[in-house]
């Protein structure tokens, strides 16, 4: 009897130790795989690209002008707006707010692009 | 026996003095330089190859003045390592001209990132053309950083609004136009309720026999509204100017030369004096376009405007820098 409560005991346990395990196991892949922080845009082509991109909120998203022409990146509510943007230079925002965040370039207005923020 | 002039208008079904071959012509000589005359109703073009045999009489006119336009200065990329150099050959050309002109106007894009340093040297190498007033616009080169302040302060002393202003020459009205600012994701061009009043009130007095020269940076028509080559409001500028009947519109913005001709309405796009731009469509972008070094003196240019009173139009004369 003792011995049968012992081997119920050491199986409860064992069970345990295994949720116990998962759990962790769990929370450790939800810490290795969170939404990324940072994302990028490139501006080549007169063209943003990609021209939409889907980001958490908290995401830092960096725009790149690989162009021989400068441009801007240009929020068309008014929430950003980056200095001109010669061949090379960056501009980065966070994005701390969910939504729906259309842009453009200042000089070149036919090129648009905007974040989505989930 | 009467036989036909291969100048003369076959075809004017549009009653606007230009027949499609006519156009074409015109059109086919854009980038090599040509000479359109309107004549008592008739278009004459001539090649630059035939400007030597043209008689004085054909080629003096009351007023000669020179359009140059997006010198570009700092730009310093493989399209063009050396603007200041071709913008002093444009100079060269410039004092070359049989007939000096009396002035300069400058379709924008002066410098290529706004700094003091490139309006700079853009004003010391045009101090070198024998014709010393130059009369600038703004291109979108200018306002880069949404602004048009520093550009002002310089150039638009006697400007109105964002730069607009307009000026007599010799009988002559100029209305200069700026169509850089408060652009519209998505949009082209625009003017602007404000300077769409004031073109209204400027041209109100004048006599409709007053030939009008309009300049501004981005073509005032619609050339290829997909890179953005058009203004959305131009429309109502040139419904201002319907009664006036020799209207020529001056722009840049596109490096290269076009021509279109609607009614009393003279189009024309001047080459830069820094790089080329692709044609309409016919590159994934409208960046600068490299060639081979020895061949862009070839693309980049000026052009010579000729008023010649009594006659309906001015004449338009592309020259590379070749």
């Amino acid at each position: 009897m003792i011995r049968k409560t012992v081997w119920i005991l050491g199986l409860l346990s064992t069970a345990m130790v295994a949720v116990l395990l998962l759990s962790a196991a769990s929370s450790y892949s939800s810490a290795k795989t969170p939404q990324p922080a940072t994302a990028e845009v490139k501006v080549d082509n007169f063209s943003f690209g990609p021209a939409t991109v889907t980001v958490a909120v908290g995401t830092t998203v960096t725009w790149t002008n690989r162009d021989d022409i400068p441009h801007t990146v240009v929020s068309t509510e008014k929430v950003f707006k980056s200095k001109v943007l010669d061949t090379d230079e960056k501009f980065s925002f966070t994005f701390d707010k969910a939504g729906t965040y259309p842009y453009f370039c200042s000089i070149h207005p036919k090129m648009t692009g905007s974040v989505v923020v989930n | 026996m009467f036989k036909k002039k291969s100048d003369e208008i076959l075809h004017d079904h549009n009653n606007d003095g230009i027949d499609r071959r006519g156009f074409l012509k015109c059109m086919a000589w854009a980038g090599t330089g040509a000479l359109c005359v309107m004549e008592g109703g008739i278009l004459k073009s001539y090649s630059l190859s035939r400007l030597a045999e043209m008689s004085d009489p054909q080629m003096a006119g009351e007023l000669s003045f020179v359009q140059i336009s997006d010198s570009h200065m700092g730009f310093n990329k493989p399209a063009n390592p050396d603007v200041a150099g071709t913008l002093k050959s444009a100079v060269e050309k410039i004092n070359g001209l049989s007939q000096p002109p009396e002035f300069l106007l400058h379709t924008g894009d002066i410098s290529h990132l706004s700094k003091p340093e490139e309006f700079d040297n853009v004003d010391q190498i045009l101090k070198g053309a024998s014709a010393r007033d130059v009369f600038f616009v703004p291109g979108e080169h200018e306002v880069l950083n949404h602004d048009v302040k520093s550009y002002m302060e310089r150039y638009g002393k006697n400007a109105k609004g964002a730069g607009w202003y307009s000026f007599d020459k010799k009988g002559v009205h100029f209305i200069a136009l700026v169509n850089v600012m408060n652009l519209k994701a998505g949009g082209l061009g625009t003017l602007g309720h404000d300077q769409l009043e004031w073109i209204e009130d400027d041209v109100k007095h004048l006599k409709h026999s007053t030939p009008i020269v309009v300049f501004a940076h981005i073509p005032l028509w619609s050339v290829y509204p997909e890179w953005g080559w058009g203004t959305e409001d131009s429309a109502q500028a040139l419904a201002y100017l319907k009664k006036f009947g020799s209207v020529t519109v001056l722009n840049g913005h596109i490096h290269q030369t076009m021509q279109k001709i609607e009614g009393n309405v003279t189009f024309h796009t001047a080459a830069s004096t820094a790089f080329p731009q692709p044609q309409p469509g016919k590159a994934d972008s409208p960046g600068p376009m490299k060639v081979p070094a020895e061949q862009l003196k070839s693309v980049l240019g000026i052009t010579n405007v000729n008023y010649l009173q009594g006659h309906q139009a001015l004449g338009v004369i592309d020259s590379t820098l070749a």
